[in-house]
């Protein structure tokens, strides 16, 4: 019986033929945080150790509100650099880098093969390009800190079979948000989700972050790609450190497939307040909106801004809307600065942020007050979650997101076309 | 054996209606974050809930963030233990982690009712109520040393302890 590509990833680390179900304690290649790293080093500091055990593998990415948005926020900021200074943390990327989830796969740690987790739910992320990545919480990072390991449990996989293309007005947001309101946002609760299917390698690099990113969404444990050429292609010059590309065997069970034709696929958008609450674009277009986010670890991306850039090209930010654009990461945004996608975005009268999580989490940047409505590219739509608990948040694509700050009102992105 | 009231709420509550973003990154005491559990989802719940009510949800409790201020805050409001159909995976985790016992029974969730009475028997795996008795998954046995000892921190610090010995 052959092996899907999380169980050999995790047989090799736990360095035995391994099945899903079974519990495992591995030692993790890296291990992320980010600004939550100031309560993680609280619960460290209750553990009785002095020295984390492996800095090398620590990765912390200030991300969550950066610039620090009150004095409470800074001095946790002012915790962690004293933290990563006096532990000798190497890999330590300060307010001017990005999100987390965009900066390790630029910087090479997000490599196939390898295992992360990260006190971030969006960790998964890290599949685009075959690693098996999860998120944990804060104590359990603290604890990893100091014994660099952790258990486990092999998940069972769910594949995903893609065939035919994306029509132009499409991409793989709408895709991840068709899944999720297809099948409910517990979809694959515990579960690892492989996209795979001749489809499967047409996507970019940063559809398949996208992708990876949005099965936190439907509850899965990792989601990933399996690296093929594009993946390793993408990977020169960044990875970090030598990899093994991993990939399922061809008789490796999986406890069940979808298939989905890409060739049907409309725009799709997630309606308050949760993100299986998914209708056509077209079915709620019309819908007036305040503001607008073009940005976060799902579609802050290049080619994000650039779909954005297209729409916005010689027009203008409807007045009743104010559009908030943040890159997600300063590699993004100095390419965009380069393409001249920001140059437009300007123009145009969009705001562009710091690269960071912005207002996605509510934390600061843009929040909204009660009976405003939101229509944002980021992954979650829960009530309150960007402001007042009687604002409203939508959630697609940038180009939807574009053509709606367009027009004042939500609007399929085809209408542009 | 502890008894307390249900407070019943519906499938997929999420980490963002249990404590909100925007406390999330303000490092604040139990005591301090037990007053806004559930803001979002039911504003009279901190302010009414007592030591040993239990909470029963639908499916996906959890869901979201991986925040654990969503498991720490209802244990400190007191929350004895979380009966739900089934846990968002990394809320799960936090729960344990955090000794807050996270319990599936979808029987005792289509049985039971807000005001309702019940008794938690752990170790005999029972909720018991005047509306019958429902037993529930027990917990694997992984992550029961885990309870036992408190909590993940606990555990831990005794496990690095005895490596040092």
């Amino acid at each position: 019986m052959g092996r899907t590509l999380t169980e050999k990833v995790l047989g090799r680390k736990a360095g035995k033929d391994v099945q899903s179900g079974e519990v495992i304690t591995v030692s993790p290649d890296y291990v992320l945080s980010h600004d939550n790293s100031a309560a993680i080093i609280k619960e460290f500091h209750k553990l009785g150790v002095k020295k984390v055990k492996a800095p090398g593998k620590i990765v912390i990415v200030l991300d969550h509100i950066v610039p620090a948005a009150d004095e409470k926020y800074a001095q946790n900021h002012k915790s962690i650099r004293e933290f990563v200074a006096a532990q000798g943390i190497p890999n330590f990327f300060d307010i001017n880098a990005g999100i987390c989830h965009q900066v390790l796969p630029e910087q090479g740690f997000a490599l196939p093969g390898k295992v992360i987790v990260g006190s971030d739910s969006h960790t998964p992320s890290y599949g685009a390009l075959g690693a098996f990545a999860t998120g944990i919480g804060r104590t359990e990072t603290a604890c990893t800190w100091a014994t660099d390991e952790i258990w486990i449990r092999v998940p069972e996989t769910m594949r995903i079979d893609l065939s035919g293309r994306l029509r132009p007005g499409v991409f793989a947001k709408d895709l991840s948000l068709k899944l999720i309101g297809d099948h409910g946002a517990e979809m694959a609760n515990y579960k690892a989700v492989e996209f795979a299917g001749p489809a499967a390698s047409s996507f970019s690099v940063g559809s398949r972050l996208t992708l990876a990113n949005m099965s936190a969404e439907m509850g899965a444990k990792n989601g990933y790609f399996a690296p093929d050429d594009k993946a390793l292609k993408w990977l020169e010059g960044r990875a970090r450190e030598p990899f093994v590309p991993v990939s399922s065997d061809p008789d490796a069970r999986f406890e069940s497939v979808l298939a989905y034709d890409l060739d049907g696929l409309e725009p799709q958008i997630a309606c308050p307040h949760t993100v299986d609450n998914v209708r056509p674009v077209a079915a709620v277009a019309g819908k007036p909106v305040n503001q607008v986010l073009i940005g976060t670890c799902t579609n802050g991306r290049l080619e994000d801004l650039e779909a954005a850039a297209s729409i916005f090209q010689g027009r203008k930010v409807h007045r009743s809307v104010r559009v908030l654009v943040i890159p997600a990461s300063w590699e993004v945004y100095r390419e965009a600065l380069n393409s001249g996608a920001l140059a437009i975005l300007v123009d145009a009268g969009c705001v562009i942020l710091n690269s960071g999580c912005g207002p996605c989490l509510g934390a600061h940047e843009g929040l909204m007050a009660a009976g405003e409505v939101c229509l944002s590219t980021s992954n979650r739509n829960f009530q309150g979650r960007m402001g007042h608990r009687d604002s409203e948040i939508y959630l697609a694509s940038p180009a939807t997101a574009a053509a709606t700050a367009v027009t004042g009102v939500i609007t399929d992105p085809r209408d542009f076309s | 054996m502890s008894q307390g009231t249900v407070w019943k709420y519906g499938d997929n509550v999420n980490t963002d209606v249990i404590f909100p973003g925007r406390y999330t990154y303000q490092i604040m005491p139990p005591d301090e974050m037990a007053k806004h559990a559930m803001e979002d989802l039911d504003p009279g719940f901190a302010a009414n809930v007592k030591p040993g009510d239990v909470i029963m949800a639908g499916k996906n409790f959890g869901c979201g963030s991986s925040r654990e201020q969503a498991a720490a805050c209802l244990k400190a409001a007191g929350v004895q233990a979380v009966v739900a159909k089934s846990f968002a995976r990394i809320y799960f985790r936090n729960a344990i982690n955090l000794g807050l016992p996270v319990l599936q029974s979808v029987e005792a969730i289509d049985a039971l009712a807000t005001g309702d009475h019940v008794d938690i028997d752990l170790p005999r795996g029972e909720i018991r109520s005047a509306k019958g008795i429902f037993r529930f998954l027990p917990l694997p046995p992984s992550v029961l040393g885990i309870i036992a000892a408190g909590g993940l921190i606990e555990y831990t610090k005794s496990k690095l302890a005895e490596e040092q010995e």
